[in-house]
């Protein structure tokens, strides 16, 4: 870069007729705003959102985090006081576990299940396109009306997944769980909802796999692999780094779950507090109980969880990601 | 079509096998939604339930009665669909929706462009290490982020108004920025410089020379916000506080907690009308959609 910026004052005064310039780097023209305020100018309005979104409303929160702050009237300092509270706040732990618990089985669940479905969508068939429409589509329902559709699909009495159930199990005397009225099948109702959406990770997924170069799997043929083993020493190695960006990106989205069982079991996260999570609980402290400083506290703690999480996986894939040259 | 041979006939049968089987899956709960939303009250409380509505032929009475509603002679309703509701009024709520998301949608693309102008074609010491930075931030959630943002805006008077929800979009959010940098890479330097040469700014060229080319990964940014402003259930629920002004997504919500329970095929009714703008977008975009979300794997 520097020696392009170099010769730019050779060229500055009269490039368009200058037929000896091989490559013409008019870059730094004089008269010119410089480059460096050129470049910033452009980049000026990320800089202004993410100070005034972003880096404000997080020192903020760092802030009310040491303060009692009921919203109407200003915010009270109390020290340590809102973390020292979650240690002993049940509902606290009850939102950890949940989401913990969710993310525990929704994650590595669904990246598997996207890795298996992108392979097969990455086979040579007929009528891909129709079965990659299908896959994908459900990831662009709003969540608002997915959470509706599976309010009807889980429905303890009519709904049709406890119709096939019955259906094909009655006989056994197998009967379909009251999904979202029974606290132990809260959790696996929701996990298999997740797994409706995995069309943009698979869709990403198939990307990778095309990336991966066809030689590497004529060499593994002449090896006579058998395609699993083909798929875990060849595929996987490839397309990791894929990988661990998805995981990643699923590990944050499962800790911002919301909107699905805010709205399949109301704001308490129905019975026994079953599908109660972080982001709901957080909620509820901000908006509904007044309690800006617990909520900000929170909102910092989950800042923190996600940060480790992300360095933690990074970390644990270290010998597992392989990057290319 | 090397792949494919070497597993051998089993083998592809297996593969189509579940293939099938998987897709049925992934459609089912759309088809049953729709087909819910077209049956009759009564028909959504048989069990077992039947696959369509009985007889077929009066899906199209149904589609009226169940979304729109009935008229007498006199042009009185007789019976609410979803779209004549009279607590939950869908009509203006999908104004609402369509307002904010173009809003959104506009500055969304124009701040994103600009943004990723500045890390592709202007050089600049420390370009780099503050591109790093922007994509940092895409691990920073929404709800870490929220508390304050309510507090800021109220300071600002925007609460209850739709600003909050479309303002911010005017300084470029960092996927969006990632993407658009990643296209203006491609576009060959020859170009800028030529234009440069001719004396050009880099004012001119962002506009002469990277929009004009930049269309299609545009239009993914522009088809992405869109999406999700239509999606967000969060940041509405936040920020207003008044029936008036409820988007679609709030506006099914509060659909299906009405006092007195909502029936499942109006309810389902009210569901497809939120979800088919998506679904025709997606059908008449898919090339984009799909080139658009393969880049999300952040590759370089």
């Amino acid at each position: 870069m520097s020696t392009q910026d170099a010769h730019t004052h050779m060229h500055g005064l009269k490039p368009a007729i200058d037929p000896g310039a091989k490559t013409p780097r008019g870059r730094n023209v004089d008269r010119r705003t410089p480059e460096w305020v050129t470049g910033l100018l452009f980049v000026s309005p990320w800089i202004v959102g993410f100070l005034s979104f972003m880096a404000a409303p997080i020192l903020m929160s760092l802030y009310y985090s040491f303060t009692d702050y009921p919203l109407l009237e200003p915010p009270a300092w109390v020290g340590l006081g809102n973390y020292a509270e979650m240690f002993t706040d049940p509902l606290f732990w009850k939102t950890m576990g949940n989401t913990t618990l969710y993310a525990a089985l929704a994650v590595p669940f669904g990246t598997i299940l996207a890795l298996f479905v992108a392979w097969l969508l990455n086979q040579s068939v007929k009528g891909l396109v129709f079965f990659r429409s299908a896959v994908f589509l459900p990831s662009l329902v709003p969540l608002v009306a997915s959470s509706m559709i599976w309010l009807w699909l889980f429905n303890g009495e009519l709904g049709l997944i406890n119709v096939a159930i019955d259906g094909v199990l009655g006989p056994l005397g197998v009967r379909g769980p009251n999904w979202l009225g029974d606290s132990t099948w809260i959790m696996p109702a929701l996990v298999l909802m997740s797994f409706w959406s995995i069309g943009q990770a698979v869709v990403i997924y198939i990307a990778s796999l095309q990336d991966v170069p066809k030689s590497l799997y004529e060499a593994a043929d002449l090896d006579g692999m058998p395609p699993l083993t083909k798929f875990l020493n060849v595929t996987l190695p490839m397309i990791s780094p894929v990988v661990l960006f998805n995981v990643i990106m699923a590990i944050i989205t499962s800790w911002q779950v919301f909107a699905v069982p805010y709205i399949m079991l109301g704001s308490e996260g129905g019975p026994d507090r079953a599908g109660f999570f972080y982001t709901m609980y957080l909620y509820d402290n901000a908006f509904r109980f007044q309690r800006m400083g617990y909520a900000s506290a929170m909102a910092w703690v989950q800042l923190l969880i996600i940060l480790s999480l992300t360095g933690l996986t990074f970390l644990a894939s270290k010998k597992l990601v392989h990057y290319r040259a | 079509m090397a792949r494919g041979t070497d597993q051998g006939v089993l083998g592809r049968i297996a593969v189509y096998a579940v293939l099938v089987g998987i897709s049925l899956l992934f459609a089912l709960p759309l088809l049953w939604m729709l087909s819910t939303s077209l049956k009759p009250t009564e028909q959504t409380l048989a069990n077992p339930p039947t696959l369509l509505p009985e007889p077929v032929s009066i899906v199209p009475q149904q589609l009226v009665r169940n979304y729109i509603g009935e008229l007498d002679a006199d042009g009185e309703v007789v019976h609410r669909g979803v779209w004549t509701d009279p607590v939950v009024d869908f009509p203006l709520y999908l104004r609402n929706t369509l307002l904010v998301s173009f809003l959104a949608v506009g500055g969304m693309v124009i701040s994103s462009a600009l943004i990723a102008y500045g890390f592709a074609r202007v050089q600049w010491r420390g370009r780099n290490a503050l591109f790093v930075f922007v994509l940092a931030t895409m691990m920073i959630p929404f709800p870490v982020l929220m508390g304050p943002m309510f507090i800021i805006f109220r300071e600002l008077g925007w609460i209850g108004t739709f600003r909050p929800l479309w303002v911010p979009a005017f300084f470029g959010t960092a996927f969006n920025i990632f993407l658009l940098r990643q296209f203006f890479l491609t576009i060959p330097r020859e170009l800028d410089e030529a234009a440069r040469i001719d004396g050009c700014s880099h004012w001119g060229i962002f506009w002469r020379i990277i929009v004009p080319l930049s269309r299609p990964a545009l239009s993914v940014v522009a088809l992405f916000h869109f999406i999700f402003m239509w999606n967000d259930f969060l940041g509405p629920l936040i920020f207003l506080n008044h029936r008036d002004q409820f988007t679609l997504a709030l506006g099914l919500q509060l659909y299906q907690s009405q006092a007195g329970n909502v029936p499942w095929n109006l309810l389902m009714a009210a569901s497809v009308l939120v979800v088919l703008p998506v679904v025709v977008l997606f059908f008449l975009t898919q090339r984009t959609f799909v080139e658009g979300i393969a880049t999300q794997g952040l590759k370089e």
